[in-house]
């Protein structure tokens, strides 16, 4: 039973992880019908941002030295600058290209991204030590909760708590879900297309870097690719879920996670090396048998 | 010109033949003018012709995208290395694999053909699952089958050594085995485009519902496409490792995935001449930027372009060709001779789903 709890825990707080990635590929996906490979490099960057640019072994901090809500904020701005670029420079210019053409321009920006990092940071991966004391475990009953797992929950509740006002609340937020549910309509509307797909790469670019923070602080290691994992969990979750329904992200980030803990949990010890492997097989049986994912929205019959 | 078959054939054959010709003119001059290294990447960018080549069988005359190509191309490259690397590191390291690959040691020829015909059949038994997906859908499960190839891969130590890498594979792969390779692809490809199959599979592509209309079944000549493209690739993996030597999970992951899909889309999806200037443009591209990285002496000093800059201008390149190019170069056309009056037969017409086509 307790080894059930504390893998229940391990699955939630993963979950949450997934769930805040996931969102801010949903959104993208459901207004632009983008699946945005460059999200994991908008993590990894949000990481780098942290320390000096050298490319030195050992990293000193620069931002990450910062009061935590200072980091935040800083990270935040620096990722949703770069996020807010890449529309600029590249989607904006292929709004109306098919959806393959877009992850394959999405592609490109990643592969920029990563290679910009490389160029002023070194290729060496680097040990980081943001908020080591998150790495705390508290004991509850026979659980051992580290810290980390906890705040990794709140803070995606937080956030999940705020995107729901705000779409919910707001004649901004009114006027993304009209973007998501119908993009073409909602301009005939009055809809400004471009403010509502900025506000999107902002909002997405917030949940990186927050997701980046949370990363870093669990894994201690910077590398070019560490965003990369997370964002394909991330992007098969929007596809369990249901791609272009927030719903269905956030559902899906848990199910993937709760499906890989218990995988490994669980596992025959041969089998187990293979989870990853169960897991994408999953996202193909369900886009085989059913593809509007979990939580379907009504708007994406044709979509996925 | 009188339209007998014959001239038909002729008007059909002519510019494939200038494709071989100028490929093989390429390759010539470098193999023989050139020193070793430049060898060395001649043979390298074959390969990668005979991959992009093969993806563009499948991509080109389907519109939909594949991401999971490099995973057949994995399959292929590792089926090659079991056959043809030492059998006394085979037993050593290898333990899990059958005796017959354990003991023996199998000649390039039989690597190269087990490699493309496993390829094929895994391809055969995938494509029948997916290929009844659409677009979008069907590019996501493509690329779910290259993440859990990598996985399967990387985690199977006793077959395939896990992350570390199956050395002692013999390097017998040059530029001329390369190229005869590179032009047999080229020649299969236009062979299928114009083929019955590849006829209908380019109707599915153009109208979907026009061509079920017309009888044609969407998923089998799509699979029929598949096959072969992976059948292709895998023969571009097998030639991969004789070239290098060695096999590592990471050589086929996401960079080749991108490298090879950015020559197909600078090139120009929708034709077998985009695939081929493709691979050509982004070689000769990446080598500049390759030689500015080792530096240049200007005067006193040596001007020198940071690490990283040749991925990074390659990344641009295909964002600004997909802006302003979204055909590629060649415009998804086949090669035109001038003078060979109007063959629409052999000219396809440029992939509508890769330009803007409007959002639906």
């Amino acid at each position: 039973m307790i080894n059930f709890a504390q893998t229940f825990i391990d699955a939630l707080s993963l979950g949450s992880l997934y769930a805040l990635a996931a969102l801010g590929i949903g959104l993208l996906f459901g207004i632009l019908r983008l699946i945005n490979f460059a999200y994991g490099d908008l993590i990894t960057l949000g990481a780098y941002a942290l320390i000096i640019p050298s490319t030195e072994a050992v990293a000193t901090l620069f931002i990450g030295g910062w009061p935590w809500f200072m980091v935040i904020i800083a990270v935040a701005v620096i990722v949703v600058a770069a996020a807010l670029l890449s529309d600029l420079l590249v989607f904006r210019h292929i709004r109306r290209a098919d959806p393959a053409t877009l992850m394959i321009a999405s592609f490109a920006v990643s592969f920029v991204i990563q290679n910009v990092i490389l160029m002023f940071y070194g290729s060496r991966p680097k040990s980081v030590d943001l908020w080591s004391n998150l790495n705390y475990q508290i004991a509850v009953g026979g659980l051992r909760i580290p810290l980390l797992q906890i705040v990794t929950i709140l803070a995606t509740l937080v956030l999940m708590g705020g995107l729901t006002l705000l779409l919910k609340r707001t004649a901004l937020g009114i006027q993304m879900r009209a973007a998501a549910e119908d993009f073409r309509m909602a301009r005939y509307l009055g809809v400004r297309g471009n403010l509502v797909i900025g506000l999107a790469f902002a909002i997405s670019g917030v949940l990186a870097a927050v997701a980046s923070l949370l990363l870093l602080s669990q894994t201690g290691t910077l590398s070019q690719t560490m965003g990369v994992p997370l964002m394909l969990f991330a992007f098969i979750a929007t596809v369990v879920g249901g791609m272009g329904s927030l719903i269905g992200a956030a559902t899906g980030g848990f199910a993937v996670a709760f499906a890989s803990v218990f995988l490994q949990a669980y596992l025959p010890d041969d089998l187990r090396p293979f989870r990853d492997s169960f897991v994408f097989g999953i996202v193909i049986l369900m886009l085989l048998f059913r593809p509007a994912g979990l939580v379907p929205t009504k708007a994406l019959v044709e979509r996925v | 010109m009188t339209d007998t078959a014959q001239s038909r054939f002729l008007r059909a054959a002519l510019p494939v033949l200038a494709l071989l010709l100028g490929v093989t003119v390429i390759t010539a001059l470098v193999a023989l003018l050139g020193n070793d290294e430049m060898a060395l990447t001649v043979t390298e960018a074959l390969v990668r012709l005979i991959v992009v080549v093969g993806l563009s069988v499948f991509i080109g005359n389907s519109g939909v995208v594949s991401f999971g190509h490099i995973g057949f191309m994995c399959i292929a490259a590792y089926a090659a290395a079991w056959a043809t690397c030492n059998p006394m590191w085979k037993q050593l390291m290898l333990t899990g694999l059958p005796v017959f690959l354990q003991q023996a040691q199998y000649p390039f020829w039989v690597a190269v053909a087990g490699g493309a015909v496993l390829a094929a059949v895994v391809a055969l038994l995938f494509g029948a699952v997916i290929l009844r997906l659409s677009g979008i859908a069907a590019s996501i499960a493509t690329f779910a089958f290259l993440a859990i190839v990598n996985n399967v891969y990387s985690n199977w130590d006793s077959v395939t050594a896990g992350v570390s890498s199956i050395i002692g594979i013999p390097t017998v792969v040059g530029p001329w085995t390369g190229l005869a390779f590179a032009l047999g692809a080229i020649v299969l490809a236009f062979w299928f485009k114009n083929s019955r199959f590849g006829l209908m599979l380019r109707s599915t592509r153009d109208d979907p519902v026009a061509a079920r209309a017309s009888g044609v079944s969407i998923v089998r000549v799509r699979l029929a496409a598949f096959v072969l493209s992976a059948f292709i690739v895998g023969i571009g993996g097998a030639l991969y490792v004789q070239f290098l030597g060695v096999a590592t999970v990471d050589m086929f992951y996401l960079q080749l995935t991108f490298i090879t899909l950015a020559m197909l889309i600078i090139g120009g999806m929708g034709s077998v001449t985009g695939a081929i200037v493709g691979v050509f443009a982004v070689t000769v591209f990446v080598e500049f930027f390759r030689f500015l990285e080792a530096g240049v002496p200007m005067g006193e000093s040596v001007l020198a372009l940071p690490e990283g800059s040749q991925e990074i201008a390659l990344g641009i390149g295909m964002a600004l060709i997909l802006i302003f190019r979204p055909k590629g170069l060649t415009g998804s056309r086949e090669l035109r001779l001038p003078g060979l009056g109007s063959s629409r037969r052999a000219m396809a017409p440029a992939l509508p789903t890769t330009g803007a086509t409007a959002r639906s």
